[in-house]
């Protein structure tokens, strides 16, 4: 077992309500989990909570044969854990003032100390796999969303994470856009990595993921293998929500 | 314009400007260097919400922000002395005015680290790097494009500043001049020479502000 959450519970000052209400899910490696959901289901906060970006309130997570009691975990706890794991943003953010190679770079010279020459090999090949190698000297701003999002992939993957934690990577992106994401994306399941993601997009839901979460209102509703979950959601709200998306895509 | 009054302007000059180099221009460059150092700490401890310390800046911003300069400057050089603190005038300028201008360009600095867009903390954070990191190689050096212009005016404010260092008696340009017309008695040509000389040098810090705004405008060329 790669990582387990048990019981996770969160819960923000100025919202009423528990926002996560008891979440437990596992993942193997080589997993590529997809976290299906409506919109306020909780399931940026899943994430952030599980990066420790939010402070759970509950919750016990299990990395790597570590008990980790989520609401105290510490700084140097923390850095180990986000040194073994990567985040992929709905809006990427990117660091502005730094070219897509150094982008790439920091986390590796700065972040774990590894000399410059043998940090920008390690960015040029992961740069190289997402399709971005010509524009390494590039800064975000001259990029599109789509490039800027695989520059952001890129980041993640040049520090051979154990897992990658993606929230919604194509939502912010214009249509014609998110083919390359996606595609990049498969690739880099295929070449086994262990991935936890959120999404709307059901064909990589259904095709590149083996695992399907789906959540509501702060817990998990329905689990399961994804074919088994696409042939027939057990829940009526699961069928509900993947019919209604379906159905988006087709207009 | 008499033969007496151009030999009288002609030679302050020289005085004039010997004290420009080794008195207003020493005050201005070690004022404003202490002066950002505070104003970067001061802005990053706001910055980082580490509670105690924003509530101490608020009250060193507050307090410097709402009393006037002049009053600064006589309550350490002529006040402290009163409890045992003696200092040379010099230190006191550069203290006073470090302080002072430190407490606005804080302001101007919170500001531009507040409009760097959050999210590159969060992603720093994600790809392992730590907070003084991050800091170092991404948000401050997009917060100092943003305060740029801000800071140009903090400084060309703290060139002509400088000339309040004379009332602690710092022998600095402005108070050389009072000290030649003392002799001469030629207040409204001294004074506008002196004038002069403090145009000429803002006149080029602002020219030098518009080149460097330009250099700093985009990153790559584009954006
Ligand atoms: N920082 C926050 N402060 C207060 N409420 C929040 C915060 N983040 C999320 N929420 C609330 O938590 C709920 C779940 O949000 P989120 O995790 O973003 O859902 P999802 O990603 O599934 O759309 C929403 O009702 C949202 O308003
Ligand atoms: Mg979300």
């Amino acid at each position: 077992m790669m990582l387990q959450i048990r019981d996770l519970h969160k819960t923000f000052d100025n919202h009423s309500g528990e926002v996560l209400k008891g979440v437990s899910l596992s993942v193997d490696k080589g997993d590529v989990t997809a976290i299906l959901g409506p919109s306020g289901s909780g399931k940026t906060t899943l994430l952030r909570c599980i990066n420790f970006l939010e402070t759970a309130n509950a919750g016990t997570m299990i990395f790597e044969d570590r008990k980790i009691d989520m609401t105290r975990a510490g700084k140097s706890l923390i850095s180990f854990i986000r040194k073994k794991t990567a985040f992929v943003f709905q809006n990427y953010n990117l660091f502005l003032n730094q070219s897509v190679l150094h982008n790439v770079t920091l986390g590796l010279t700065s972040g774990r100390k590894m000399h410059r020459a043998q940090a920008e090999t390690i960015a040029m090949e992961a740069l190289r796999r997402v399709g971005m190698a010509e524009k390494a000297l590039a800064y975000p701003g001259a990029l599109s969303g789509g490039q800027q999002q695989r520059v952001a992939i890129a980041r993640a993957i040049a520090t051979s994470p154990e897992i990658i934690y993606f929230d919604e990577p194509t939502s912010a992106l214009d249509p014609e856009l998110i083919g390359e994401v996606l595609s990049v994306m498969r690739e880099i399941a295929q070449d086994g990595m262990t991935m936890l993601v959120v999404t709307h997009e059901m064909e990589f839901a259904r095709h590149v993921s083996n695992h399907v979460v789906f959540m509501e209102q702060g817990v998990i509703i329905e689990s399961a293998a994804s074919e088994a979950f696409f042939a027939s959601p057990k829940t009526d709200r699961a069928q509900a929500f993947v019919r209604s998306i379906m159905h988006q895509h087709q207009m | 314009m008499n033969e007496r009054l151009l030999k009288i302007l002609l030679d302050a000059i020289p005085q004039l400007i010997e004290k420009f180099f080794t008195m207003t221009i020493p005050l201005t460059i070690l004022s404003f260097s202490f002066g950002l150092v505070i104003a970067v700490l001061v802005a990053i401890a706001q910055y980082a919400k580490v509670k105690v310390l924003r509530e101490f800046c608020r009250v060193y911003i507050w307090i410097i922000r709402c009393t006037p300069l002049m009053v600064q400057l006589y309550l350490v050089f002529y006040g402290l002395p009163n409890v045992g603190i003696v200092l040379d005038a010099f230190p006191t300028a550069v203290l006073v005015f470090s302080i002072n201008e430190g407490a606005y360009m804080a302001e101007s600095m919170r500001g531009a680290l507040e409009a760097v867009p959050s999210g590159q903390l969060e992603a720093g954070y994600c790809a392992g790097m730590r907070f003084p990191a991050i800091m170092w190689h991404v948000i401050l050096p997009q917060a100092f494009r943003t305060a740029f212009p801000a800071l140009s005016n903090s400084l060309i404010s703290m060139v002509k500043d400088t000339s309040l260092a004379s009332v602690i008696t710092v022998t600095e340009m402005f108070r050389q001049a009072v000290i030649i017309n003392g002799r001469v008695y030629e207040s409204l040509a001294l004074y506008t020479e002196v004038a002069l000389i403090y145009l000429a040098f803002c006149s080029l810090l602002t020219v030098l502000q518009r080149f460097g705004e330009r250099k700093l405008s985009a990153y790559g060329g584009a954006r």
